[in-house]
């Protein structure tokens, strides 16, 4: 098994500590029948977590466009209908991951999408007219199809999972 | 909204709620406060009259994920979490068929994934039987099953024997979807030419030419014709497959030897010989 732990400073918050495990080994049998490569592996978990930024900088500033440089499709509509629902009610949502376990549970025999599975930390602060109403801690799992697109991998499934 | 009230009261949401179903949250406690439920795929909110019940109508809240369900007065506010999940049955799915275009007879040679999906696009996460099945041209019909795990299922097929359009279908329950594959004749399998001197001249025709399933290999694959003179010179017509089958014609050199290949497939050697 290949675990590497990254440790990168969030300058909006506490430190982001991320720690990827990929079971190279069980690839074969719990991802699929492709095997994954180490430079495919590392885009598609840095495209990833980078797809959580989008998401935050989306959520936060109530702007839907900025969702297109990492969501595609289903990940994308459901990303923006909750953008436009805040709009609606004058509310913001601020998510701040701070830790995210992620191991690749799929990846298609022609190569055209890897599922991920993700145990992530995160703070979500709701704000309704400037007032923030909660701040609240969570812990939580996500599931995500990433396809590739011209220069990276994007989201096209994006959900919460129970554990 | 009294503080107080507030205080006493409790989101009670249920732990587990499907997507698009009719759902309530009951509310204790007296006065005003608003009820937001929020995840990053939607966010709603009610105004509640603590000590009702806040109604969720069917399609309300559709999309699966986590949600935080926050009871806030003026001051203070409950909240807890809860999980949305897909609907049941399956509605859609994504299929990915590939190839789209391969040579007949290959194993394991085509690749069929699909993810389930409910009505509202939410990834169906319980384990669902997915049935392939390759079908068309009169070849024999392939049918492989496997069961979603986290919402995805895959299979590997053999290209069938016979070269034409095939169609790969996936089917969960009473959904399905279909994909059209071509299947071309594989690479030649046997090569005959035929030889007919006339004068100074030797009319070449190849036999039909299959692949090893008998499917017509097709027209503007190139056969190559070489004469080899008895002083070694040699001389190399290509010919594009036309109706099937190669013709040319090359000098009746005495002696001459012409062969014939095309592909990885060299065909019988013809002797030119005395024209008496």
């Amino acid at each position: 098994m290949i675990a590497a732990r990254m440790i990168a400073a969030n300058k909006m918050g506490p430190v982001l500590v991320c720690m990827i495990l990929l079971a190279a080994s069980s690839l074969g049998q719990s991802s699929g029948p492709r095997m994954l490569e180490k430079q495919t592996e590392m885009a598609a978990r840095r495209d990833y977590l980078q797809a959580w930024k989008t998401m935050r900088n989306a959520l936060e500033g109530n702007r839907p466009e900025m969702l297109d440089a990492s969501f595609i499709g289903p990940a994308k509509e459901k990303l923006a209908e909750a953008i436009q629902e805040q709009q609606t009610l004058g509310m913001k949502t601020v998510y701040r991951d701070t830790g995210h376990n992620l191991s690749v549970t799929f990846y298609s025999p022609e190569g055209l999408s890897i599922q991920v599975m993700d145990t992530v930390d995160y703070d979500v602060q709701v704000i309704d007219h400037d007032k923030v109403m909660e701040t609240r801690h969570v812990q939580s799992h996500y599931i995500a199809i990433l396809t590739p697109t011209e220069v990276r991998w994007t989201v096209r499934v994006f959900e919460a999972v129970p554990e | 909204m009294a503080l107080a009230a507030l205080a006493q009261s409790q989101v009670r949401v249920p732990r587990t709620v499907e997507a698009g179903s009719a759902f309530s949250i009951p509310t204790s406690g007296s006065g005003k406060a608003t009820l937001y439920i929020v995840g990053p795929s939607q966010v709603l909110r009610h105004d509640v009259q603590l000590g009702e019940t806040v109604n969720f109508t069917s399609g309300e809240l559709h999309s699966a994920g986590h949600y935080l369900a926050i009871l806030a007065g003026d001051s203070s506010a409950e909240t807890s979490e809860f999980e949305v999940v897909a609907a049941h049955p399956p509605a859609t799915l994504s299929f990915l068929a590939r190839p789209s275009r391969l040579a007949v007879d290959l194993p394991d040679a085509i690749s069929g994934v699909v993810y389930v999906f409910d009505i509202f696009g939410n990834l169906s996460l319980e384990p669902e039987q997915v049935t392939f099945q390759l079908s068309g041209n009169g070849g024999p019909v392939q049918t492989r099953s496997a069961t979603t795990r986290n919402g995805v299922a895959w299979v590997k097929m053999n290209s069938s024997p016979k070269a034409g359009a095939a169609k790969l279908e996936a089917r969960v329950g009473s959904v399905t979807e279909s994909r059209i594959l071509e299947q071309v004749p594989g690479e030649p399998c046997k090569l005959n030419v035929s030889a007919r001197r006339t004068g100074q001249r030797v009319q070449l025709e190849t036999a039909p030419i299959n692949d090893c399933r008998g499917n017509a290999v097709p027209d503007g694959t190139v056969v190559t014709f070489t004469e080899t003179s008895s002083d070694g010179t040699q001389a190399t017509v290509d010919v594009p497959l036309k109706r099937g089958v190669a013709k040319t014609d090359m000098p009746a050199y005495q002696g001459a030897t012409i062969s014939v290949a095309t592909g990885l497939v060299m065909g019988n050697v013809v002797q030119v010989g005395d024209a008496r």
